[in-house]
């Protein structure tokens, strides 16, 4: 059976891991290493959970105030470029 | 079987079609789609409220005028993202005192990757705040990393591009997104340990 990967090596290939993204057999590796060191096992389950916490983080809505400033500076400039192009009126 | 339910989601394709166009309200339908994720990214990267404003307007009123440009080879939000990462990184240089460290230095690569802080979770600690506690926690823990770091897990993680969409979009190769990637994720993890670990943990010894 082959050695236990090192809490480095394990770390090192963590997102990969996360991801889902190796190969069967480099997976197993991971896998048997997790099941063996608690320490790994707690690091990938909280930076599991560091993801999830993140993910699930809504953007807000724009403060209406901004949101009036943006819409007024794209309608000038919305004008502006029909101004120099007009397209219509021939 | 009907399809009326797939043709009123938002089609973004068809809506930047329409903007190339020159629909200003195609343009403005896409502008109201994601405005808020433009300026909560603008605001992660630069840390200020006036600068994220600042970037926001900047990166559609770009979009406005080069839309030409925009050859639909990546996603209209990914190239949107582009716009405003660039815009956020000016902003965060000009404003920096120490310029001394480019924000697209190559850092840390032989650095080991460590995890310090060991201990196990709340159940649903996320339960235990009100929203408005949970995002600034969160928020916190992503301002204290290095602009370096912060970028590419804001891409990433919050904004969830893909890796490739992520290097893209800060000029990086896949090798240092995934390595800044890891650290950054380590570190707020390390950092909402502090906030999150089961009470009572700081005894037990996992070793």
């Amino acid at each position: 059976m082959t050695p236990l990967l090192t809490c480095k090596q394990f770390l090192h290939d963590l997102n990969d891991y996360l991801e889902d993204v190796l190969d069967p057999a480099t997976r197993e590796e991971l896998q048997r290493h997790v099941n063996e060191c608690p320490n790994c096992w707690v690091v990938c389950d909280t930076t599991r959970r560091t993801l999830k916490v993140y993910k699930g983080m809504e953007a807000q809505a724009l403060p209406s105030e901004v949101h009036s400033r943006l819409m007024e500076a794209l309608q000038k400039k919305m004008a502006e470029k029909c101004g120099k192009h007009p397209t219509t009126g021939h | 079987m009907s399809t009326s339910t797939i043709a009123q989601a938002f089609d973004e394709a068809s809506l930047v079609a329409k903007a190339k166009a020159g629909d200003a309200d195609a343009f403005g339908t896409l502008v109201n789609h994601y405005d808020r994720r433009v300026f909560r990214m603008a605001k992660q990267i630069t840390q200020n409220d006036e600068d994220a404003e600042d970037v926001l307007q900047e990166t559609f009123l770009k979009a406005y005028s080069h839309l030409d440009d925009f050859q639909g080879n990546s996603k209209f939000y990914t190239w949107l993202v582009r716009i405003a990462v660039n815009e956020a990184l000016m902003k965060l240089r000009k404003r920096r005192s120490d310029k001394t460290v480019p924000l697209d230095d190559p850092i840390d690569t032989g650095e080991d990757v460590v995890a310090r802080e060991i201990a196990v979770w709340d159940e649903n600690p996320e339960d235990t705040y009100s929203r408005e506690e949970l995002a600034s926690i969160l928020d916190e823990a992503v301002q204290s990393l290095k602009p370096a770091y912060r970028t590419v897990f804001v891409l990433r993680d919050i904004e969830e591009m893909s890796i490739e969409e992520t290097a893209e979009a800060l000029n990086l190769s896949i090798s240092a997104v995934k390595s800044r990637l890891l650290r950054a994720r380590l570190q707020l993890r390390e950092k909402l340990t502090r906030q999150f670990k089961r009470k009572g943990d700081d005894a037990l010894a996992y070793l």
